[in-house]
């Protein structure tokens, strides 16, 4: 066995048949899966000490490439530098086991701004979203309770659950929609410094200020409430039956290190409900050919525009002189030059593993080092033979198609966030499970499918110190697979390989900070202006020339580019302000 | 019916006692009506055993209402302090305690505080503060109505934003970042020593639904900070005579303002001409008339069971139903036979607040439990023995502790009945561990879990508050945004109770703001 795979274990499955998981932490073993290749090395035309390029991005994720592309489109020369042999980051798809299709970080597509889709056409460079209808949770009574894309579908499903919450679903559903339709149009635009007396900040205020106050009393108290409740009390507000609430607190709680009953909750909600696919608000899909398929189609738009992707590039540090970015020495001792400098890194790894200390502010210093990225959940990437059964739900129902859960009541996802507090994941995790080869046949053999499970709570240390690495992944993933066969009785046996990717996975391959997939916390202390750092919130470090692009800036996580858009916005302004930068250096 | 009243103030807790007062004082013809036999609410001297007698209740003054105070010349009226300004003392189980007072920290047996965490708690409090000392002028104002045309609410909201913008541009950052944050974090920021840390992080909890890691606790410390008494932050007193002290000295100024009492009188509904109220209906169907009502009671029963959710819109009335009222918090009342001994604690120190809390990790533990209706094996407690600065309270030698205990569910599963003997064996042996003998030495001992608060008070869920005192519940969203404001959606009729802005804890500012809304609004024919 390569001794790349960082992990193997042999499990039995109930028919005794091996079956092999593996987690990759290192190149993908055969298949195209590597969009970029010898030739993307070779368009690298500007090596060391030639001419500098105008910025460099660091990492190849979506935020990273959707930045690029906006200063690529106005002109500038751009250089992305991607540690991996692959470019995606968090979206991204490979073929890990021959014939499968892996998408083995984010897994399902809505955020993504329809702006920026338009902006970096997209469509033309390949991105196809296929929407997907609703979601099931599956009771251990043999019950289940089933969210259809359908309104009234779904009305009709609560009423068998309870009458009274059938009412409350109408009341539900505009509450919702109205607090996304309030923050929406926010999350490409920078949040404004309230301490700043510039007349932009101001100005931005006073638009943030006055959107809120035509909201009248009413809806301006229910805002206020609605970003400090936790899902638990929001959604009391609405429903009585528990497996209804369990359902729709999920959204509440993926990718946050907080459970259902943590204020601060009910705002999260929003992160998975504003999205929208083909106009049509709240929706989701699978990018066809997995989550790659964004970052391959923005990658190709980049290229188109003359920017210029060096993959299996990792960056060391960056080099800085007089409070000045001008450029990165990667880890072979090449050294590129640029104008500015982007990372597309968290905050934390930007700051704390390539800047000297030397360089920052003491109190800046402190700051991110504080800065909360806690790790909460891991994935399970599964081929299978076939298609899993659920017998208790419909035959021939959409709801085959839709997510799965199988937390039935609230306290029992709050229990599951108990474990992770002690160090250890959950005993019965929340589990959001989905079968994307049952939309899209490229991710899988003819006939066979490929699953996909995402899984919290997964602490990033484990309790005692323990180390991820070796029995413990493989216990969690017994814990999954266990779970899921308690609703589905062929399950077992048809999985033909598995992909297990806990926190610290995540972190050692994609780079994300204790494998937290928002790259910080969504709490009020890291949102909005206080995103990363209060001061630092508009894209720019005390650093000059070198600006944050990640979801470690506002308006923070999922597959959505808005920080990248965002970020390459505020550079270029800043370059506008001395009209452009080609003509100066000309 | 008796001869019509200005006003009829519902309840003589301390809130409804200086709500009554205040009125009076202003020339208005006051009656209280309390249903118990005698005046005090939450703030009570009771008798457990013959010749003990305990705070039922609250135990502590934290920050009575300078105002209050001065306005009501409660010292004139018989109020003493037995003792003032008491330090806090972090117990730990190995007899190394931690001292935290206005100078600082100080080590008990030996306990060695690093010079770091000295000079951070020093910053970190003269920060906290300073945020506290913004916020304290809205604490006695009537919260500003959002989205209102009048003048005053907006100036109102506009002197709050001033507040914290005069500050200074990094102060203000730093308050914008912590001030939904959760004490857990803010503290693990900044400070090693854990038994401090949970020091701070009790007081920032206590009283409420909500552990150190559960988000929004640093405003509801700074809230608790905000307070003021005899010009230190948060100082606390202990008055003499116990807590019931402050309720009888209020008392009396009341009846010198020319009020007039009247205890054992339920009320058991309001008299509602349309769209006012005209007065009340007493349990024994006798009726009062008046110009106004307030009621010091919890929100719930003052609009649902004394006003009626049918003259309530749909929408209001379903609102109020949604008010977070689940006490977490229990008492714990001893009598004891001779002065607890702690491991560890110089026999002078037990006159201070002794802090039981070994950890934030050991406090969330006790929180997990609470949170599904069950008992936490090791609750943090706030204990006192107030016959230290107080010997009138217990016979000759012998003492009463009074310990309140942060983490008892309102819902318990199993139901209260079948666990209030366990759970008090579980609270003794936990006190135990640390005074080893003090089991031996019980005269008598009594636990009130929140069932029994709210069968004591009518506070609904019996929460301290009358209401969780979260972000979501407070200012202009305390109890609730159309009734924030003091007066309510039918004329006449007023809140005044813990349940309203600024919240709960022995200050009676609740009680004067609502007086001075009904001033403002009811001027006199």
């Amino acid at each position: 066995m390569d001794k790349d795979l960082a992990f193997v274990a042999v499990l039995f499955s109930s028919s005794g048949r091996k079956l092999i998981i593996t987690a990759s932490n290192g190149p993908p073993k055969g298949g195209d899966a590597s969009p970029v290749g010898e030739a993307d090395r070779l368009h690298g035309r500007r090596g060391m000490a030639q001419e500098p390029y105008d910025a460099i991005v660091i990492g190849a994720g979506h935020n990273g490439l959707t930045n690029a592309c906006y200063l690529a489109r106005a002109g500038l020369s751009v250089l992305v530098l991607e540690r991996n042999e692959y470019i995606g980051g968090a979206a991204v798809s490979r073929e890990l086991h021959p014939g499968w299709t892996y998408t083995n970080c984010s897994y399902v597509c809505s955020l993504l701004r329809p702006e920026i889709i338009r902006d970096l056409e997209l469509p033309k460079y390949g991105l196809q979203v296929i929407p997907y209808g609703g979601g099931a949770t599956l009771m251990r009574n043999g019950e289940s309770f089933s969210y259809y894309s359908d309104h009234d579908a779904t009305r009709r499903e609560i009423a068998r659950h309870s009458k009274a919450d059938a009412d409350a679903y109408e009341r539900y559903g505009v509450d919702v929609m109205r607090q996304c339709r309030f923050i929406r149009p926010l999350l490409l635009r920078t949040a404004p410094d309230p301490t700043s007396w510039k007349p932009r900040d101001l100005m931005e205020l006073l638009f943030i200020g006055k959107r809120f106050w035509d909201l009248g009393e009413r809806e301006m108290c229910e805002t206020i409430r609605f970003w400090t409740m936790s899902i638990a009390e929001f959604l009391d507000q609405y429903f009585e039956s528990d497996v209804v609430k369990a359902h729709l607190a999920g959204s509440g709680i993926i990718g946050t290190a907080l459970g259902p009953y943590s204020p601060g909750t009910a705002y999260i909600l929003l992160h998975h409900y504003m999205g929208e696919v083909d106009g049509s608000i709240g929706s989701w899909g699978f990018s066809r050919g997995g989550m790659g398929a964004i970052t391959r189609a923005l990658g190709d738009s980049l290229k188109a525009h003359g920017g210029e992707i060096l993959s299996a590039s990792p960056v060391e540090r960056l080099l800085i002189e007089n409070g000045r970015a001008l450029g990165v020495v990667l880890e072979n001792g090449d050294e590129y030059r640029a104008k500015i400098v982007v990372s597309g890194m968290d905050v934390k790894r930007t700051f704390l593993e390539t800047v000297d200390p030397a360089d920052l502010p003491e109190e800046f210093l402190k700051q991110v080092k504080r800065f909360k990225i806690r790790g909460s959940s891991g994935k399970l990437n599964i081929a299978l033979d076939g298609l899993p059964i659920f017998p208790q739900l419909p035959e021939d129902s959409s709801i085959q198609y839709g997510e799965k859960h199988f937390s039935e009541s609230m306290e029992e996802i709050e229990r599951a966030y108990d474990d992770w507090k002690a160090g250890t994941w959950s005993r019965w995790p929340y589990i959001d499970m989905l079968v994307p080869s049952q939309f899209d046949p490229t991710v899988a053999p003819p006939g066979k499918h490929m699953m996909t499970a995402f899984i919290q709570y997964a602490p990033p240390y484990l309790k005692n110190g323990e180390p991820w690495d070796g029995p413990n992944r493989d216990a969690f993933a017994k814990t999954v697979i266990d779970q899921i066969a308690t609703f589905s009785p062929n399950f077992k046996d048809l999985i033909v390989h598995a992909e297990v990717r806990t926190p610290w996975d995540l972190e050692n391959e994609v780079g994300l900070t204790e494998g937290n997939i928002f790259q910080g916390e969504l709490t009020f202390d890291q949102l909005l202006f206080n995103r990363p750092i209060p001061g630092y919130a508009q894209y720019r470090t005390p650093i000059s020339g070198l600006y944050l692009c990640s979801s470690s800036t506002h308006p923070g996580g999922g597959v959505m580019a808005a920080p990248g858009a965002n970020a390459a916005r505020e550079i270029l302004i800043d370059l506008g302000a001395r009209r452009s930068l080609r003509e100066m250096t000309r | 019916m008796s001869a019509r009243h200005d006003a009829i103030v519902i309840g003589a807790g301390h809130n409804g006692l200086v709500a009554a007062t205040t009125l009076a004082k202003a020339g208005r013809k006051v009656l209280v009506l309390e249903a118990r036999d005698d005046p005090g609410g939450a703030a009570t001297t009771e008798e457990i055993a013959p010749g003990f007698r305990v705070p039922a209740l609250a135990h502590l003054l934290i920050r009575l209402d300078p105002t209050v105070e001065q306005e009501m010349a409660l010292e004139s009226h018989g109020l003493r302090y037995a003792q003032r300004d008491l330090s806090s003392v972090a117990l730990d189980p190995e007899g190394r305690h931690l001292v935290i007072d206005e100078k600082g920290l100080d080590g008990l047996g030996g306990r060695a505080i690093e010079a770091r965490d000295r000079e951070a708690h020093r910053r970190l409090c003269e920060r906290l503060r300073g945020y506290a000392g913004a916020l304290k002028p809205f604490l006695s104002r009537t919260p500003p109505r959002l989205g209102s045309s009048r003048w005053a609410d907006n100036a109102n909201l506009m002197r709050l934003g001033w507040a914290i913008r005069r500050q200074g541009r990094e102060q203000m950052r730093e308050f914008l970042r912590i001030v939904l944050l959760n004490v857990a974090d803010l503290v693990e920021d900044e400070i090693e020593d854990p038994l401090l840390q949970a020091a701070i992080a009790l007081d920032a909890v206590l009283g409420g639904h909500a552990g150190p890691r559960s988000p929004n606790t640093v405003l509801t410390l700074l809230h608790r900070l905000a307070g003021e008494g005899d010009g230190l932050p948060a100082a606390r007193a202990l008055p003499v005579g116990g807590m019931g002290a402050v309720t009888e000295a209020m008392v009396r100024a009341f009846r010198s303002a020319g009020g007039e009492l009247r205890c054992g009188a339920p009320v058991s509904r309001l008299r509602v001409d349309t769209d006012h109220v005209t007065g009340v209906v007493l349990s024994d169907g006798s009726e009062i008339e008046a110009r106004s009502v307030l009621t010091s009671t919890n929100p719930k029963h003052a609009f649902l069971d004394l006003l009626g959710a049918e003259h309530l819109d749909a929408g209001f009335a379903l609102r109020v139903t949604q008010i977070r009222m689940k006490g977490a918090t229990g008492k714990l009342n001893i009598a004891l036979r001779a002065a607890p001994e702690f491991k560890g604690l110089p026999p002078e120190r037990l006159r201070d607040r002794l802090l039981i809390a070994p950890s934030i990790d050991d406090m969330e533990a006790a929180f997990n439990p609470t949170k599904y209706g069950e008992l936490p094996e090791t609750p943090p407690l706030e204990v006192t023995v107030p016959t230290i600065a107080d010997p009138s309270l217990a016979p000759e030698g012998a003492h009463v502790l009074s310990a309140v205990v942060q983490y008892a569910p309102y819902d318990l599963k199993v139901g209260w009945a079948a666990s209030t003997e366990t759970f008090k064996e579980r609270l003794l042996n936990l006190l135990e561990s640390y005074a080893p003998g003090l089991k031996g030495n019980i005269v008598e001992a009594r636990f009130l879990s929140p069932k029994d608060i709210e069968a004591r008070l009518g506070t609904a869920g019996g929460h301290w508050h009358h209401g969780e005192l979260i972000v979501d519940q407070m200012l202009m969203l305390r109890p609730l945004y159309g009734a924030a404001q003091y007066d309510t959606p039918v004329a006449g009729y007023y809140l005044c109770g813990a349940g309203t802005h600024p919240g709960g804890d022995v200050t009676g500012t609740a009680g004067r703001n609502a007086a001075r809304r009904v001033l403002e609004l009811e001027k006199r024919p």
